[in-house]
């Protein structure tokens, strides 16, 4: 695939970039400590290395463009729009949630952002990502979709039926797949027998890229590349971004199972390490900047935090009402 | 008033909504140049344009997926399975998206799912399915099952305008085999009311789709030859269930029989039953009976298939058993 975009970002926008690394990775520790706290009642995800892949493909969407994020991508939701109060009030399940507490994590829905969350079936969401992008072509909206999947999930028949079926109508859509090396407890080698996962779009007729999902700027410009290309109506991208699951699959899992030395290697790429780097190298981030933004996000999240624990749950007997739109 | 075939009213209906609509587009397999495997869409690709009419790849996940994205963001998706049986691919789609997303989203989710559906075709196990029981099991879809055209075009119609995910189960072997008249002028029917196809005093047959037919031949016949008055309630619409005009023919009749194609286990008429004992315990007469296909996948050869099929004289049996009681 060519990498034809230059990224030509401006001091703001690297910062901007920066603030939503740093967010992405308080807010998830934020849900950790819910989850310890006994706070958050159900399952709670994080997507501790995956921060760059999630920022940079939403921050190379447009406001009129799709968002189905998965369950590691908190980075896209917070770039597309969403407010860490709505993001909270999610995972704690309350009745003025997003959700009105149906369900928890970020697993709704805002047409206002047009961010679409995922259901638990992995994959399941990508034919409907497929749909609104046929909705989007046909209504002539220039608007594209970007979505995700994991490793393991791209195994899912989903994954396979939306791609063939997008490709055949060269719809707007954009799928990543986060290879974070393992599904659950099963590392990737027991989940491919190809190279890469990009080596799949081929069987599609599709551009497919390999890149290190830690990279913050080479993730925008490929996925910016991507977009473009589905805006022009030249059909979906599949593209793979490799990183690393930091934690474990959910708040309960220790993961033992993954070898220490992994962590160890991966650490070094750490993907807020490496935005930090970057912006230093590139004389845009001071150590009064830093210092800035830490706190700004600190406050945020403490706001956020107190608002969603200080709401209250929905009553009981709206468990009973609207399965149906009158 | 016009005299057409099931088939006809299901393409009217379409059709006109079609007209009426621009959100409205179809999407499934080999409907749009072919026309569909049973010639619902004939000519709609011509008229209409490959916008609106779209042949897609063979993958039913993706046909069901892609219509719920479409209208969680404001258009009007009909998808057609070319048989009922082959929904179950696609099944995840409509049970875990398409059915939970108002209730997650509070989102409207407005689709209709059209599956040709039914046995006596000799379409064998897999070409042959009444697979109503499955959703009727999920909270979030609405199911329609038309017996006539002029139910099946006012249902079609109807199921388009809704904001919900629609079944549509369209009995194949009514296609051609049954005419009705139907109106020149616009109408609807409205999903979650079901309809007295035959007045009577004696006994309640409550059913929908093929079985309605065979109910109405075999009320003229216990009528004629017992003098037995029977009262044939077709739902027209299996969720939501018109549960009272169940019940108020129930409290009229004192004997009821539930008769579905679908086989008996699991079956929806199980729930009617257990509505009825519920709600109509003390004006019972007899214990509420059910008609249906027995309990095996759907044989292919004459003999079995009509042995494994209700049909009329079983219809009749089951009347003077009640009638008797």
């Amino acid at each position: 695939m060519q990498q034809n975009v230059k990224v030509n970002l401006t001091k703001e926008q690297y910062l901007h970039l920066y603030y939503f690394m740093l967010l992405t990775r308080a807010f998830e520790e934020a849900i950790l400590k819910l989850y310890r706290q006994g706070k958050i009642v159900g399952g709670a995800y994080t997507g501790n290395g995956n921060e760059a892949t999630a920022v940079g493909s939403a921050f190379a969407l447009e406001t009129k463009d799709y968002l189905f994020p998965m369950h590691r991508d908190m980075g896209a939701h917070l770039v597309k729009g969403q407010s860490l109060r709505h993001l909270m009030l999610q995972h704690l399940g309350r009745g003025n949630s997003l959700s009105k507490g149906r369900d928890g994590t970020g697993h709704y829905a805002d047409p206002s952002l047009k961010i679409y969350g995922n259901i638990s079936h992995l994959g399941a969401m990508i034919p409907m990502a497929a749909g609104v992008a046929l909705a989007s072509k046909l209504r002539k909206e220039k608007a594209v979709v970007m979505t995700y999947i994991g490793d393991g999930g791209s195994n899912v028949g989903d994954v396979h039926e939306s791609l063939a079926m997008a490709s055949v109508m060269k719809l707007p859509l954009i799928l990543i797949i986060e290879n974070n090396q393992f599904a659950y407890s099963t590392p990737v080698a027991k989940q491919k027998a190809m190279e890469k996962y990009s080596d799949r779009a081929a069987g599609y007729g599709i551009p497919g890229v390999t890149i290190d999902g830690t990279d913050i700027e080479l993730v925008y410009k490929t996925c910016k590349t991507a977009v473009e290309r589905a805006r022009a109506s030249e059909g979906p991208t599949l593209i793979e971004s490799v990183t690393m699951r930091m934690h474990g699959h959910s708040a309960h899992d220790g993961a033992e199972y993954v070898p220490k030395t992994l962590l160890v290697e991966w650490k070094k790429k750490d993907p807020v390490q490496r935005i930090e780097k970057l912006l230093q190298d590139k004389k845009i981030l001071t150590s009064t900047i830093k210092e800035e933004y830490e706190k700004k996000v600190f406050l945020e999240l403490e706001d956020a935090v107190q608002f969603a624990i200080d709401s209250p749950y929905p009553p009981a007997e709206d468990a009973a009402i609207g399965v149906y739109a009158v | 008033m016009a005299h057409i075939t099931y088939i006809e009213a299901i393409s009217q209906g379409l059709w006109e909504e079609m007209e009426r609509d621009s959100s409205v587009f179809l999407l499934g397999e080999d409907i749009g140049l072919f026309g569909g495997a049973f010639k619902v869409t004939k000519g709609f690709l011509q008229h209409f344009g490959e916008d609106r009419v779209i042949d897609t790849v063979l993958a039913e996940t993706a046909i069901l997926g892609a219509a719920t994205g479409a209208a969680v963001v404001g258009m009007r998706p009909v998808a057609e399975m070319q048989f009922a049986d082959f929904v179950t691919t696609g099944f995840s789609q409509l049970v875990n998206n398409s059915a939970s997303i108002h209730y997650r989203w509070h989102l409207p989710c407005p689709m209709v799912v059209r599956l040709p559906s039914g046995a006596g075709i000799h379409g064998g196990p897999f070409h042959s399915r009444n697979p109503e029981a499955w959703f009727f099991h999920q909270p979030g879809l609405k199911i329609v099952a038309p017996a006539t055209p002029y139910d099946a075009k006012g249902l079609i119609k109807a199921a388009i305008r809704d904001s919900n995910p629609v079944v549509y189960l369209e009995h194949k072997r009514l296609y051609r085999h049954i005419k009705g008249e139907v109106p020149d002028t616009e109408y609807i029917v409205e999903i979650g009311k079901g309809d007295i196809k035959r007045s009577g005093n004696d006994v309640s047959i409550i059913t929908y789709g093929s079985m309605v037919h065979m109910a109405l031949e075999a009320a003229d016949v216990v009528q004629n030859e017992y003098g037995i008055s029977v009262e044939v309630i077709d739902l027209r619409s299996l969720m939501p269930l018109d549960t009272e005009l169940i019940f108020q023919s129930v409290r009229k009749t004192g004997k009821v029989l539930i008769a579905h194609e679908d086989n008996i286990t699991g079956g929806i008429g199980g729930e009617i039953a257990a509505l009825i004992s519920d709600q109509c315990f003390q004006y019972l007469d007899a214990p509420v009976k059910r008609i249906g296909a027995i309990d095996t996948p759907t044989p292919y050869c004459p003999t079995l298939e009509e042995f494994f099929l209700p049909n009329t004289k079983k219809v009749i049996a089951a009347l003077q058993e009640l009638a008797a009681f």
